[in-house]
């Protein structure tokens, strides 16, 4: 006895085998080009979508902020590792522009220049952009850095690889290597309060009030009143990285 | 850890105006210079391989075999610095199987992957095949069985095999010669499209690369080429060098006009950057970029090369020239990944101000790591040379005339 051959024959399922496999093949060497269109695509929050605005005006420079995000977040006290910081500009009146944030800003400042030189003298508080189309999500080659849906740039540091790419391509220098942990670190916008209705650490703590954040699509919120009420700008707006970072009197010197 | 820290309080007392507080730290050091650099050299050398090969330049002929061990040699070890660099050196397998495709980066492990199994271990089989049957069959023991399962244990070497052969590696290098151009100008592009940073951020950054890794490529094979040579205790082929240190000459050129416009267009345009990038190139990167890079890897070569075009002095003086300028190619090409990798680094993104370099002796990030990096490569290629030396080749003309 013999088996009732196949009606298909070794050739014609090699056929349709490589059909079908190549035709896969295809399709999907099309598809990863989108990745191209990473940036040049608008960002896509829909429901809440988080945005932060910051009052130049308001900050006293007193650093709690970036004291308050260390000890909240248990951040390397050492002073080459800040989630959030803050920064003193004095601009003389001979033009000449200084910039300080010894320790970030954590032990408040002394302001070095004598009055009599000093033209302006103002402080900006400094944390991640938060941004839309963020290059440090961008750039990681393993996707351990993604943006949440309500708009928030998180690091996964149990998929991260450590390349460092992603401190790289931060315009705003807001990441650094965790020394302990060998992997990147940067602000999460205290999720875990938000998670349980509370503020980020740094704006709980903010004496004057000069950080708020909301949900840019609700249009009663505390966020869209600020950008309403005051002239906003992000910094370094012409790398179009989407930032949701709002400051109010943020003048041409900061960067 | 406590080195670490130590090191960056030193580095935190000599930085100079205002960086961000998280820039002091230096997050790409050598093993980072070292990855573009030993990938240019890959490139570079199969780039002249190549030439020879779909060319026909058969003056060349006697480096095309060392050009291509070169550049395998010098593949296996490219992932090394990178993959040591990591903070998470064992997690580096998640960039092969889950790659971010956004990521310029995570698309290395592909490309890496194509140019090496595809297209250098292709050629080069194609090319030692039959080679390999004959040495097998010629050989005992160990070698023997290496041989055989280096061939896969193939035993054809009908004429007719053999001209399979050299048609399927001359269509592999027809294939290599864009992959290597792929693979290099890739590794620019990993910078070049980094906004946030000035000093990278150039659309001529891969073809830059590209170019430089030539240039380096040829310069090392040169420089193998002689030293082989010496070795065996036989005289160099002037008309090879010769030829070589034209082609030399001529990528030299190119690169050294891309680069040129590249900073031409950064003075005419003159960016909000152009302040801080003027300081850093004559402050921190002077010695780097204008002695070591500019005057004695490219000006220097330049001109000794240019002049060979027109006047030919004699073999022995030609001799030592075609050492002496590879060496200071290498070097060159070296210093130019670091201004490059360390020079985008030495800046603030704030603009405001300059960090430092400390680099230690050992550690894994020290000179001595690196230094091992760059020395396995040449083990590499003594046991590839030993194991397939291209000088005991057999003759191929009859073969390769029946593919013509």
């Amino acid at each position: 006895m013999t088996e009732p051959k196949s009606k298909i024959s070794r050739r014609n399922f090699f056929k349709a085998g490589t059909i079908i496999v190549g035709g896969v093949a295809v399709a999907s060497a099309f598809t990863p080009f989108d990745s191209f269109l990473f940036a040049s695509e608008p960002p896509k929050g829909k429901g809440k979508w988080y945005g932060i605005g910051i009052d130049i005006n308001k900050c006293i420079g007193c650093g709690k902020c970036a004291n308050a995000c260390k000890l909240e977040n248990n951040v390397p006290m050492d002073p080459f590792y800040f989630r959030s910081w803050v920064e003193q500009y004095t601009i003389k009146k001979d033009g000449t522009i200084k910039v300080e944030s010894p320790n970030g800003g954590i032990d408040g400042f002394t302001q070095s220049i004598p009055d009599d030189e000093i033209f302006k003298s103002f402080f900006v508080p400094k944390m991640c952009n938060h941004c839309a189309k963020s290059p440090c999500t961008q750039v990681c080659p393993v996707g351990a850095t993604f943006e949440t849906p309500e708009g928030i740039v998180l690091v996964d540091d149990n998929y991260c690889i450590g390349c460092r790419y992603c401190v790289q391509a931060c315009p705003y220098g807001c990441r650094f290597i965790n020394p302990e942990k060998g992997t990147a670190e940067k602000c999460t916008l205290c999720i875990h309060r938000l998670e349980k209705g509370m503020q980020p650490a740094c704006f709980e703590i903010c004496p004057t009030e000069a950080r708020i954040f909301g949900d840019l699509n609700d249009p009663e919120s505390k966020i869209n009143d600020f950008l309403k009420n005051h002239t906003t700008m992000v910094i370094k707006p012409h790398l179009n990285t989407g930032s949701k970072l709002f400051y109010n009197a943020l003048t041409s010197e900061v960067r | 850890m406590e080195h670490h820290l130590q090191n960056l309080y030193e580095v935190l007392s000599k930085v100079d105006g205002y960086v961000y507080p998280n820039e002091i730290e230096l997050n790409w050091s050598i093993l980072i210079v070292l990855y573009p650099y030993i990938t240019g050299l890959v490139a570079g050398a199969f780039i002249l391989a190549s030439l020879e090969r779909i060319f026909k330049l058969r003056v060349l002929k006697p480096t095309y075999g060392i050009a291509l061990l070169t550049a395998l040699s010098f593949m296996l070890v490219a992932t090394m610095p990178l993959i040591s660099h990591l903070g998470k050196p064992m997690r580096a397998y998640e960039i092969m199987i889950t790659p971010h495709l956004s990521s310029a980066m995570a698309i290395f492990g592909f490309v890496y992957l194509w140019y090496l199994m595809v297209v250098l271990l292709l050629e080069i089989w194609f090319d030692y095949r039959r080679d390999m049957v004959v040495w097998a069959n010629e050989t005992t023991g160990f070698k023997r069985f290496l041989y055989r399962l280096l061939s896969l244990y193939t035993t054809d070497i009908s004429p007719k095999a053999v001209a399979l052969d050299n048609k399927l590696g001359y269509i592999v290098t027809v294939i290599g010669v864009p992959s290597a151009f792929l693979l290099h100008g890739y590794v620019g592009f990993i910078f070049g499209s980094i906004k946030a940073n000035p000093w990278w951020s150039t659309v001529l950054m891969p073809v830059i690369f590209l170019f430089s890794a030539i240039v380096s490529g040829i310069a090392l094979v040169m420089l193998v080429y002689i030293v082989l040579t010496r070795i065996r205790k036989l005289s160099v082929d002037m008309a090879c060098l010769d030829t070589i240190a034209r082609y030399l000459f001529y990528i030299l050129i190119m690169d050294f006009v891309l680069e040129g416009l590249d900073q031409i267009h950064r003075i005419y345009e003159a960016e909000e950057s152009f302040e801080v990038l003027h300081n850093l190139v004559f402050g921190r990167l002077f010695f780097t970029l204008f002695i070591m890079q500019g005057l004695l890897g490219t000006i220097v070569p330049l001109l000794t090369l240019g002049i060979l075009q027109f006047y030919k002095p004699k073999e022995q003086i030609r001799k030592v020239i075609y050492v002496v300028v590879p060496l200071l190619i290498l070097m060159g090409i070296f210093f130019m990944r670091w201004n490059v990798v360390i020079g985008g680094q030495l800046f603030s993104k704030s603009f405001y101000g300059y960090t430092s370099f400390k680099i230690g002796l050992i550690g894994t990030e020290g000179y001595l790591m690196a230094a091992v990096w760059l020395i396995v490569p040449f083990l590499i290629l003594s046991f590839l040379l030993w194991l397939l030396p291209p000088w005991k080749k057999k003759e191929e003309e009859e073969s390769e005339t029946l593919v013509a």
